[in-house]
This record gives C-alpha cells, sequence and structure tokens, in this order.
C-alpha cells in the first residue's frame, strides 16, 4: 500500500505486526494497542522504533504511559465518514507527541487536508487516485479560521492574520 | 451587517473552486456515489423526490437588498423562479442542475454567501433571534457571537465528521425567539450578579425522532471562554457519540445515556486537560466584527407619528395588519415589520424572484437595506420608520405580501413534505393550506389569538411539530397519507413537548380536527387566556372528548 | 374493460442535472412514465436493478430503485403516492414538473385515480 509521508510518496520503513504474529528480531515495527498492554517489557527491549495502531474505541489518555517510547501512532479510518480519528488525533498532538502520525484504512484524497490540519503526517493511500490527485489534495484550501491547526499549505490563519499587531507572545504551536 | 474581507472572500472562492473539481470528478466518475455524497452535502446539494436541492445559508437569518436579489436572479436563472425559506433560516431551491452549482456558489460567493455546511453531519448554520439588534428586550445583539461562530465552524477539519448534525442556536433576549432549549447547543446570554454578561451554555436539546429538552451544562460561561469551551463539548461528543445507529447519533442521546452529570463532567474534564492557548485573538475579533452590527443611523424621530395613526384610522386593513405584523422597535419612531409569507391557501415559506426583488427594493427604501428570515419562514424589515408603515403595506398589499396573521392560526410553519422531500412520508404542503383556507377569516383568527401550527412530513420534523401548540405529523400507513396530532409543544423560554392526543388522521380529516380542538379551547377559556395556557390548565382530555368521542 | 397488469419499473435521477427518470424497454432511461418497461417477472425485476446498476457505475445516473406498478389501458401507474408525485411533479404547483410538460403519465397523483 502506497504511503505519503510529509506530501511524498516513500517507501513504508515500518512493518505491521499483528496480534498473533511472532515478533520480528529487529526493525520498525507497528503493534495493535492490544499488544502493546499484553507485552509493553518485550516490546521496550524490541531492536527498531516502535508503533502502535490506536482505534477510535480507546481512550488517549490511556495512551499517556507509553508514549515516551512510541515513534509512530496509525489511527484507523473504518469508514471516511467516522470522524472519530480527528479528535483523537489532535489529543495526541496535544500531549507534546511529535513522531509520526498515520492514517489508515479509508483514507480518501477529498479528507487529506483535514487529515494533516489535525496532525496526521502520513498517510497509508490507495492507487485507485492519481499521485498528483494525492499530493494537491491537501492544498485545496488556502485558510483556515480556526486558531491552533497544523497549516500543511501554508494556511493562513484568518483570525491572528487579521489582529497581527496582537502576535508576538501568541507563539502558535505547531505552525507546520 | 456583516461585510466580508478578503480572508472571507478567498475562503468561498477556494471552497467553490474544490466544489467544482469534485463535482467534475464525480461526473468523469472517479467519485463514487457514496464518496461524493457527503461532499456535495457539506456544500448544500441533496437528491430530492424530483431534482437536486440547493439550501443556502442565511447566516443568522440576515440579508442585505443586494443579497435578496442575487437569490432571485439565481431562482430565475438557474431554477423555476421561486424559493423556499426553511424553519433554519435557510432558503432553498428545489430544481437545480449538479452540473450547475459550481457556477451558483460562484454567484453566491459575489455576495458574500455560500452554501457551506448546510447539510452533513458536521456543524450546521448558526441561527438566532430574528429581531435580533431591534428587539427592544434584548441584552445585546447575539449576531457577532454567530458570526464568531460561524467562522469558527467553517470546514473545522476535527468537527467535518460528527456522528450526525449538529446545530447552534444563539439568543441575547430573555424572550427565547430562537429555541434555544431544542437545538444541540444553545447558548443564551444573561447577567449575573456583578453585572457581567455571559453564556448559559445548554446542550442536548432536540427534536425528531427523540424530542429533547437540553440540559444546562454551565450557568455561566464567560465570552472569552466560548470557542475553547464549545471545542470541548463538540470534541467529547466527536469521540462519544453513537455511531451504530443514525437515529441515536444526535448529541441528546450521548447526554441522555451518560446522564447529565458525567456528560458535564467528560467536557469539564476536556476543558481542563486541552492546552489554553491566549483568547484575545478572539475577543479582538468579536470586537471587530460587532462594528459591523452597529445599530444603522436612526433618526431622532418622536415616538407618536401622527402619519401613521390616521392611516390606521383610515384603512381597517392596514390596522389589522399593523395590528398582527408589526412590533416594538428600541428606536422611537420606529417599527419592525413582518412580512408573512403565508397567504391563504400558499406555501408556507415560499417567494417568487419578483416577490424577493420587491422586499429586496422595500428593503433598500426603508430598512437600511436590510432584511431577516425568521423560523416561522417569514421576512422581516427590522428598522421602518412608523411614518413609511403604510406605503409598506400598500406595496406589499400589491404583491400577495400583505398576510395579516403573523403568530395566528394562518401562520402555520410547514416543512416541504412529500411533494418534494424524499425522505417524506406524507405530504405537509397540502395540508397547511387547507387549514390555512378553513381559518381564513381574520376576526376568527384574532379570536383565537396567538397560535402556533407546525407541520412535518416525517418525523425527522423539519417542521418542528413537536414544539408547535399544535403539531401535525405526517405518517404512511399502508401506503396512504394520515397525520398525528400533538398538543401543547413551545420552543418558547417555557419550552415543551408536544404530547400526542391520540389516533391519527386522514389529510382531509384534519381540518375538522384542528376546528375541533380550537372550538374547545374557545368553549374553556378563561378571559385573556391563550391556548397554549388554556391547554397546560385544562390537559389533554376534553379536547381527547371533541376528537374522538362517539357520535 | 381496462386491462391490468402488475409488476416493478425501475427510476433513477440523471446525474449531471438531477432529473426523474425511468428504465425503457430500449434500454436507456426516460423522463416519461409511459416510456418505462414493466417487469412482470421476479426475475426480470432483478436483471432490470442489476442493468440499473450498471448504469450507475457508467455515472449516467443515481439512486436506482425498483417501485411497484402496474399498466391500465397502455399507461404506467405507480401504486404509491411517492412515486406518483416523483412522475408528476408537486401536486401543490400543477404548473411545475413533468406534469407541466406532457411527461406525468395519465393518472393524478391523489387515489381514486
Ligand atoms: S420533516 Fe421529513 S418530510 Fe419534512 S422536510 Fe424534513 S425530512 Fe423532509
Amino acid at each position: 500500500m502506497p504511503l505519503i509521508k510529509n506530501d511524498r510518496f516513500i517507501d513504508d520503513p515500518w512493518t505491521h505486526v499483528g496480534l498473533e504474529d511472532s515478533l520480528p528480531s529487529s526493525g520498525d515495527i507497528i503493534v495493535p494497542y492490544a499488544r502493546l498492554l499484553k507485552e509493553w517489557d518485550a516490546l521496550t527491549r524490541h531492536d527498531g522504533r516502535l508503533g502502535v495502531v490506536f482505534t477510535n474505541i480507546d481512550r488517549v489518555e490511556a495512551l499517556s504511559l507509553f508514549l515516551p517510547r512510541l515513534a509512530l501512532i496509525a489511527l484507523p479510518f473504518p469508514s471516511f465518514t467516522d470522524g472519530r480519528a480527528y479528535s483523537l488525533a489532535r489529543q495526541i498532538r496535544e500531549t507534546g507527541f511529535a513522531g509520526e502520525l498515520r492514517a489508515s484504512g479509508n483514507v480518501l484524497p477529498d479528507q487529506l487536508q483535514f487529515m494533516r490540519q489535525v496532525g496526521f503526517d502520513a498517510f497509508e493511500v490507495t492507487e485507485r487516485f492519481a499521485p498528483e490527485v494525492w499530493l494537491g489534495a491537501s492544498r485545496r484550501m488556502s485558510l483556515a479560521y480556526q486558531r491552533g491547526l497544523y497549516r500543511p499549505a501554508g494556511e493562513a490563519e484568518v483570525w491572528s492574520e487579521r489582529h497581527r499587531d496582537a502576535e508576538p507572545w501568541l507563539e502558535q504551536p505547531h505552525a507546520g | 451587517m456583516y461585510r466580508y474581507d478578503e480572508f472571507d472572500y478567498q475562503f468561498v472562492r477556494d471552497r467553490t473552486a474544490q466544489f467544482a473539481d469534485q463535482a467534475r470528478r464525480r461526473l468523469a466518475g472517479e467519485l463514487t456515489e457514496d464518496e461524493f455524497r457527503p461532499l456535495r452535502l457539506m456544500n448544500g446539494l441533496y437528491l430530492q423526490l424530483h431534482a437536486y436541492m440547493l439550501r443556502i445559508a442565511i447566516p443568522y437569518g440576515t440579508l442585505s437588498s443586494r443579497q435578496m436579489r442575487q437569490l432571485a436572479m439565481i431562482a430565475r436563472r438557474w431554477d423555476k423562479n421561486y424559493g423556499h425559506f426553511t424553519t433554519r433560516q435557510n432558503i432553498q431551491f428545489n430544481w437545480i442542475k449538479l452540473e450547475d452549482t459550481p457556477e451558483i456558489l460562484a454567484a453566491l460567493a459575489d455576495v458574500e454567501m455560500h452554501a457551506i455546511q448546510t447539510s452533513g453531519n458536521c456543524i450546521r448554520n448558526v441561527t438566532t433571534d430574528q429581531w435580533a439588534g431591534a428587539a427592544a428586550d434584548e441584552i445585546a445583539d447575539p449576531r457577532p457571537v454567530a458570526e464568531l461562530i460561524r467562522q469558527w465552524s467553517s470546514l473545522h477539519p476535527e468537527f467535518s465528521y460528527l456522528p450526525r448534525k449538529f446545530k447552534i442556536a444563539v439568543t441575547g433576549a430573555p424572550n427565547d425567539r430562537a429555541a434555544v432549549k431544542v437545538h444541540d447547543i444553545g447558548l443564551r446570554l444573561h447577567k449575573n450578579d456583578k453585572g457581567e454578561a455571559g453564556w448559559e451554555v445548554i446542550v442536548g436539546g432536540g427534536l425528531g425522532r427523540t424530542p429533547l429538552i437540553g440540559v444546562t451544562v454551565r450557568e455561566f460561561l464567560p465570552q472569552h471562554e466560548l470557542i475553547a469551551y464549545l471545542e470541548a463539548i463538540m470534541r467529547v461528543y466527536n469521540l462519544y457519540g453513537r455511531r451504530d445507529n443514525k437515529y441515536k447519533a444526535r448529541i441528546k442521546i450521548l447526554v441522555h445515556e451518560l446522564g447529565p452529570e458525567k456528560f458535564r463532567a467528560e467536557v469539564e474534564a476536556e476543558y481542563a486537560r486541552r492546552p489554553k492557548q491566549e483568547t484575545e485573538v478572539e475577543e479582538r475579533e468579536l470586537a471587530r466584527i460587532a462594528a459591523y452590527f452597529a445599530p444603522p443611523q436612526f433618526e431622532r424621530l418622536p415616538r407618536w407619528s401622527p402619519r401613521f395613526e390616521e392611516a390606521r384610522l383610515a384603512n381597517p386593513a392596514f390596522a389589522r395588519w399593523v395590528r398582527t405584523n408589526v412590533a416594538a422597535h428600541f428606536a422611537d419612531g420606529y417599527a419592525i415589520a413582518n412580512i408573512s409569507l403565508k397567504p391563504e391557501g400558499g406555501i408556507p415559506g415560499d417567494a417568487t424572484s419578483e416577490q424577493m426583488e420587491l422586499v429586496a427594493d422595500l428593503a433598500e427604501r426603508h430598512s437600511f437595506s436590510e432584511i431577516r428570515v425568521s423560523h416561522a419562514q417569514n421576512l422581516v424589515l427590522p428598522h421602518v420608520k412608523r411614518d413609511d408603515l403604510f406605503d409598506l403595506w400598500q406595496a406589499l398589499s400589491g404583491a400577495g405580501l400583505a398576510a395579516s396573521n403573523l403568530g395566528l392560526a394562518g401562520d402555520i410553519i410547514a416543512c416541504p413534505g412529500l411533494d418534494y422531500c424524499t425522505l417524506a412520508t406524507a405530504r405537509s404542503i397540502p395540508v397547511a393550506q387547507a387549514i390555512s383556507r378553513k381559518f381564513a377569516d381574520y376576526d376568527r383568527q384574532q379570536d383565537i389569538g396567538p397560535l402556533k401550527i407546525n407541520i412535518s412530513g416525517c418525523i425527522n420534523a423539519c417542521g418542528h411539530h413537536h414544539v408547535g401548540h399544535i403539531g401535525i405529523l405526517g405518517l404512511d400507513k399502508k401506503g396512504e397519507e394520515y397525520y398525528q396530532i400533538t398538543l401543547g409543544g413551545s420552543s418558547a423560554t417555557s419550552a415543551s413537548i408536544g404530547q400526542i392526543i391520540g389516533p391519527g388522521f386522514a389529510g382531509h380529516d384534519v381540518p375538522d380536527a384542528i376546528e375541533k380542538i380550537l372550538d374547545t379551547y374557545l368553549k374553556h377559556r378563561q378571559p385573556g387566556e391563550e391556548f397554549l395556557a388554556a391547554y397546560r390548565r385544562l390537559g389533554a382530555q376534553p379536547f381527547k372528548e371533541a376528537l374522538y368521542a362517539a357520535h | 374493460m381496462s386491462i391490468t397488469e402488475k409488476g416493478q419499473a425501475m427510476t433513477a435521477n440523471r446525474l449531471r442535472d438531477g432529473a426523474v427518470v425511468f428504465f425503457t424497454r430500449s434500454g436507456d432511461w426516460s423522463e416519461a412514465i409511459d416510456a418505462a418497461v414493466l417487469a412482470t417477472e421476479p426475475q426480470a425485476a432483478r436483471a432490470l436493478e442489476s442493468r440499473g446498476k450498471d448504469d450507475e457505475r457508467a455515472t449516467l445516473v443515481t439512486g436506482v430503485y425498483l417501485f411497484d406498478a402496474e399498466r391500465r389501458d397502455g399507461h404506467i401507474r405507480a401504486l404509491h403516492i411517492r412515486e406518483r408525485i416523483r412522475t408528476l411533479g408537486p401536486t401543490v404547483r400543477l404548473d411545475l414538473g413533468k406534469q407541466a410538460e406532457g411527461l406525468g403519465g395519465a393518472f393524478p397523483a391523489e387515489n381514486g385515480g
């Protein structure tokens, strides 16, 4: 499955390891949250970076213990109309998590800009759409009214722009 | 009125270009209907019984003459020369082509309008008091905050794929004309002991299949915390609202299932957990917006207008219209003129292009070019000199716009129903027409007094039948339309949900049933007692007897 | 005496303009109900539906569905009021829709027809 990271198609360096799969001896792995809970000790000794698939019914508070050791969190969209992962993504970023936040599942070009604005930076995508459709998809809107979003297309943050002189001490946390 | 700056213009233009591209990809087969549907809905485009329908936002119900003329133009050029004003202060066009939609959206953008989020599982257009900025009882004009919320909620990336649609209403007056208790979030401005203004935050009200009155989660929220607090509520809903069953997906069900205490605790925890941003930008933005809503330059006029009083004495028809359709304005010598879109036997809320243009002209001449759209599907000219009321009335009379029935039996709210709506189980409009004809007599309406009759063509309750003093719900019984009647609903400050009075009626029997109900009221009322008060005092029994007693 | 034949017809909205259309005997879509093909056997109805799905995929139409109808005196009549209104236009605006364009067929929306 093609992977887009920060506006480029790249080879995925990560391997998904399921609940029952045996752990590879090394390499970057993504495991389900349930496995994280069960095998945390073994996983902390794993030779390679560690990522987790966190589902829409899990609560972000539960993740806080593990966060310092995690380099990737994947949030699946069971359907593109299920928007829970947008809130989870923001909650995760609000904890200060700076690793990869990956969208998987039913990811489509027309929601890509929203996903990037809440903090996703990597996307498992389908080949049904041409690469240029994917890469243009997060630049549809050149501005946003909300504050504190990520801004993949350099979106103008309208309210802050309007009141620039109020700004110096208002450094945005992530003016990406 | 609010005016777009370069950012607002850029925003609607980007959005129009984005939709044009999506429509093109749909027509080229690159998007499936399942993928395209949410995209078009978030741009106001439905597929209805006969064609596409485009629902255009009229933020907080305020329109300029220029905007109204553009709506008339759109109706003439791309539709069938009329539009339908809805109970949510929108306008709908019923005969739209998908391939024309990008052009229509561009025409709207030219006059600072759009159709963004008039449908879809997102935050819908914010509604408010149709008399905002003119009502004598107002603490503050709620429209600046409504505009702030409009901007904040437009294409909010976190809250565009909610479990279900989400409606916010705002009122700045103690007499609630915005039905804040039956919205997903209702905001009511009030003052604390220190005389500061703040918001009562009411969550989880709503109509539809499970009508509920909202619960207060914060008694007093300071203005500068509003946006951050709304984000906390929305996030709790987005994460925990039910997605397994569309009929249980509204926030009212979440509030109900968790219980108000637990729900409040979730919201407060989320609010406390989120990193606090400085709110100075919001405050400055609100101040910037508020400047646009400064009252127009009213002339200093005497309260008494001899011209108006003479016309009223000389012309009984004018006097009748004044009595029902004109309301008090805070500025001396001015009045609020309500234009009923409910002529006898007419289609509630429909207006032709010519009527829209006339109203635009009259607003320009008499009301600082300002028009309001009310929840009751009527129009309002909010700032008319009393001296001008007679001229205004004459012009309206000539165009079938002078029905004298505001707030009376003829002022029926009705959704489009099965004549247009693909979700409908029965027609609404013909029932409204028949009742309107039956109670056409002005003196009879006056005698009955204030009355809200609301009709919905299905359980989705777009006609707000649960909060009608008399509510009528159209259903399908083995392929036949029949109608269930509820009594005692109200969306006013003391809101209540109407109770089903008994078995339903066939369409042609509804007007007689309404008559029996009203005759029962007339028989039992105490001096000065309105229908709703009488019903609350008497209970359902006498009405049941009148309707169902064996003959 | 009239000869009545019961079955199912197929309707949809044309994708590009939303117009209500009916699947015809010649395998395309018409705005007039009287051109609709009536499937009188379940098997024929299923075949009809699968043709409809093909045309949805070909982005000609959207919202395809079958509805109960009958043929009387050579004209098609939908059995449910919903489709009769769809066939004619709004009952409260007889000047609009198919009924005003001579495409509405031979039966009124209200029962008794
Ligand atoms: S109440 Fe039902 S019939 Fe009426 S407009 Fe809403 S969805 Fe359509």
